[in-house]
């Protein structure tokens, strides 16, 4: 029985993520499954943005803003808890949680409905416009949070403690790990079959020529929105779990270089690939961690990489790497 | 007359101080195909976007089926049984030729959101898509990405994603546009074998290619209808010949 | 009344330095069809050549003559080495290149010139006040920078739409074959525009020195609302460069000098720090979202 490389090299990922607790514990690393759950968790949002720039063609210069929110969310529910004031009092006493199961569905659907908003307005135009608005609204976004002192303001607004989330403690690194390995994984799965479904498919015919799909009958901006919907709050879940895990959220969290980060992500590994999220943000930590410890001037070596990155792998390392394997199929 | 499938009144288009549709009007049976011929800049292809619904009229009105589409967004046009094709080869290149039925097939079934299952693997969408396939000569060639299909193959295929949709009147914009003499007769066989099933408004600025298909034929200049009759009619009419036909002897292109 | 005056001259400052800009950025846009992120690093490294050579010299005016012509060959060299491979990309693919742009800009300004702000000196005939208007006393460095702006703006028009080079320019944005085959040089126009854009950025970023910290990272400040001031005017359009850096240069420094206050006369102190604020901050966001609701293609739509 021969496994076909292309798989092989998956099942052997997953075992090595599967197995990194326990070897990063014999090997003395603990340290590493902590990096490996922030890579993980840009991964998540790189999945994310994934969706409708891979697959819709969307070029969305403002995701961080989703991320952001969704921080903030985790945060501000968890600041609640602690100082036991109610978050709201009209039309009903909404107070403070720290419930995974209640904090970071609150957050997809708060991001869910941040997209609704913005994504209505930014599908009217295209482009170049399309870029530069969703840019100005993770602006936005990233400006209110600078002013809302009760929140931190400019500082930042430290977690007093993550999420609980059942008989799970999330303050165990292994067990945050492996919580966040399944979320990644479940979202690889609906990608994988999303991208396959009608709407996957539907999809990608907007990107590759919306004016047919409207001749053909399609309501493309209904299907575009939806998509950018499902991607903010993605990308938002994204966000809850970072809050956890570094314990602090700030508007830095909103920042167009974090937008851009995530499209870097995206397009290192490979634009419109299920995996290439995974292998984009490996890829963009890796390369960080090794660089930083050769220079504290890192990003001088960086961005010229980003640069070629572009000019030469178009299709992004995943890309690249998917076609080396389906040859050998 | 039996009440017309399609019918256009008095439209209306300009382009700042250009007028390229100025009160066209025309009306087409169930089942016959009608083409619509006249020089570069005649208002033709302002006509069929006007039509599909890709350019709102200034003013005139579109009667489809009965109901007033007018105002009517493109793409809640072909649901009603109006489709059309391009004059630029418009099918997605990077999915198969089946692929790009199949995506025809799912836009007349309506609803993408609730399915999860393998779109490439429903009976639904690929029988029907298959069929069409077939249909227009491309059976063999299914699984082969568009990009790769031969420019005559593109546009059979442009047909089979119109015909999947259903149509009762089909938009063809210069359907034998750019393609060499044997490809162009196959596409009039295939054209030619639609007629009486699905009605069909042609532009297309070979005469050899109206002649044999067009069951009426209207003559446009200057943004109006100047004349609309049968082949023979529209050959005798002295006003076209002047107009048109008869300046040099030649279909101008 | 007065105080309103003031922050009106600021604001129309503010527009001046945009617009200086978002010109290089349209011309590019349009022309080229690039989108330049790291349009804001020529801006910043402008500014520290300029603070340099105005620190060597001892004169704020060889510092801008030295800082110009520098600045274009930064840009002319950014264009030969990697823009160029860019032109026939999609977006996407342009706005993540200039990104790493950015990163590098950055960093090579940070190991060049240290991390602290410097501040270059305006000239010492610049440095005092005049009287606008009788007891209205404004920087007249201030004053210079608007007149500086609008002369540079009536030049941009009178070479796009009167010269042969501005034809040769409209020429090549509006079809690319056409020009070459009508025999002008495409690469070498481009490299030309890519060269002005540098000059106009590093002229803002010269000219900011003395107003704002030159530091790393400078540039992003002002790119943004630069984009902004693009998209608002319409792709391309010099003159919807014009105006719409009036109007966001305008909307910024007018909201963040009376929103605070309006807001805190209704809502009380404690909103107009924050909500106030806030809003003030978000205000050229708010009116480009705007915009693009009531007319999707900016306010003067360069093509068709």
């Amino acid at each position: 029985m021969s496994v076909p490389p292309y798989r092989a090299v998956l099942f052997a990922g997953l075992a090595f993520a599967l197995a990194l607790p326990l070897l990063a514990g014999v090997l003395g690393l603990d340290y590493a499954v902590g990096i490996a759950t922030r890579i993980l968790i840009l991964a998540l949002a790189g999945i994310g943005l994934n969706l409708i720039l891979g697959f819709g063609g969307m070029v969305s210069f403002g995701h961080a803003a989703f991320f952001g929110l969704g921080a903030y969310t985790v945060a501000i529910l968890s600041h609640h808890d602690m100082t036991g004031e109610a978050f709201a009092t009209w039309p009903f006493e909404i107070g403070g949680t720290v419930a995974a199961i209640l904090a970071w569905p609150l957050a997809m659907a708060v991001c869910a409905l941040a997209a609704l908003v913005i994504g209505a307005i930014s599908l009217r135009t295209g482009g170049l416009s399309f870029i530069m608005i969703t840019l100005a609204f993770a602006q936005m976004l990233f400006f209110f949070f600078v002013s809302l002192e009760t929140y931190g303001g400019d500082d930042g607004l430290s977690l007093l403690a993550r999420s609980s989330a059942g008989p799970l403690d999330l303050h165990d690194p292994a067990q945050f790990y492996f919580l966040v390995l399944a979320i990644v994984l479940l979202a690889l799965a609906v990608t994988a079959r999303w991208s396959r479904a009608r709407f996957g498919l539907a999809l990608q015919g907007i990107r590759d020529n919306e004016r047919r799909m409207r001749a053909l009958g399609f309501a493309t901006t209904r299907t575009k929105l939806a998509a950018f919907v499902i991607s903010g709050a993605i990308v938002g879940l994204a966000g809850a779990l970072m809050a956890n895990h570094t314990e602090f959220v700030s508007p830095s969290f909103l920042s167009w270089q974090r937008s851009g980060e995530i499209l870097a992500i995206v397009v290192l590994g490979g634009l419109g690939t299920v995996f290439g999220p995974v292998v984009g943000a490996v890829v963009f930590f890796v390369l960080e961690e090794v660089l930083s410890q050769w220079t504290q001037h890192w990003m001088i070596v960086f961005g010229p990489l980003l640069v070629l990155a572009v000019l030469f792998a178009k299709q992004g390392l995943w890309g690249l790497a998917a076609q080396k394997l389906a040859r050998h199929d | 007359m039996i009440e017309p499938l399609l019918s256009l009144d008095g439209l209306t288009k300009s382009y700042g101080a250009v007028v390229a549709c100025n009160g066209a009007g025309l009306q087409i049976a169930p089942g016959e195909a009608h083409a619509v011929i006249g020089p570069n800049g005649a208002g033709k292809t302002t006509l069929i976007g006007m039509v599909a619904g890709e350019l709102r009229p200034d003013s005139g009105w579109i009667k489809f089926a009965g109901r007033d589409i007018t105002r009517l967004p493109v793409q809640d046009r072909p649901a009603l049984g109006l489709a059309r094709s391009f004059q630029i080869t418009s099918v997605f290149p990077r999915f198969s030729a089946l692929d790009n039925v199949a995506l025809a097939v799912q836009a007349q079934a309506g609803g993408n959101f609730g399915s999860w299952r393998d779109a490439r693997q429903d009976a639904d969408l690929r029988a029907p898509a298959l069929a069409c396939l077939e249909r227009v000569g491309l059976g063999a060639r299914a699984e082969i990405p568009a990009r790769v299909l031969a420019h005559g193959e593109q546009r059979q295929l442009e047909l089979a994603m119109v015909l999947a949709s259903k149509p009762r009147l089909v938009l063809l914009d210069e359907p034998t546009a750019g393609m060499g003499r044997e490809d162009s007769a196959r596409m009039v066989a295939l054209l030619a074998g639609l007629r009486g099933e699905v009605a069909m408004l042609l532009v297309e600025h070979d005469m050899d290619a109206v002649f044999a298909l067009a069951e009426r034929i209207s003559v446009m200049l200057g943004g109006r209808v100047i004349a609309t009759g049968t082949p023979a009619e529209i050959r005798a009419d002295v006003q076209v010949r002047r107009a048109y036909l008869g300046e040099d002897g030649a279909e101008p292109c | 009344m007065l105080l309103i005056l003031e922050q009106v001259l600021n604001g129309l400052q503010l527009g001046v330095m945009l617009f200086l800009l978002a010109a290089g950025l349209t011309l590019v846009l349009g022309i080229m069809n690039l989108v330049n992120l790291a349009h804001g690093s020529l801006y910043m490294v402008g500014a520290f050549i300029a603070a340099s050579a105005a620190q060597w010299t001892g004169s704020f005016l060889l510092g801008l003559l030295i800082a110009l012509p520098a600045a274009a060959l930064v840009g002319i060299a950014v264009e030969v080495i990697a823009l160029r491979n860019l032109y026939e990309r999609d977006h996407l693919d342009q706005v993540l290149a200039t990104f790493g742009l950015i990163l590098f800009f950055n960093e090579a300004v940070a190991m060049i010139w240290g991390p602290r702000a410097l501040f270059i000196d305006p000239p010492s005939w610049l440095s005092g006040a005049v009287e606008i208007l009788p007891g209205v006393p404004y920087p007249a460095f201030r004053l210079a920078i608007l007149g500086i702006g609008l002369a540079v703006a009536g030049f941009l028009y009178w070479l796009v739409a009167r010269t042969r080079l501005g034809m040769t320019i409209r020429a090549g944005a509006s079809n690319r074959e056409m020009a070459g085959a009508l025999g002008i040089d495409i690469k070498r126009l481009y490299t030309l525009v890519f060269g002005l854009g540098a000059m106009l950025a590093a002229l803002a970023g010269v000219m900011a020195g003395p107003i704002y910290a030159v530091e790393a990272g400078m540039g992003e400040q002002i790119l943004i609302p630069a984009f902004v001031v693009v998209v608002i005017g319409g792709i391309g359009s010099i003159r919807g460069a014009l105006a719409g850096a009036v109007l966001v240069g305008i909307a910024d420094t007018l909201g963040r000098a009376f929103l605070p206050g309006i807001i805190g006369a209704f809502l009380g102190p404690a909103a107009a720090s924050g909500a106030g604020a806030a809003l003030a901050s978000m205000a050229i966001y708010i009116l480009m979202a705007a915009v693009l609701i009531w007319r999707p293609r900016g306010l003067f739509p360069a093509h068709g």
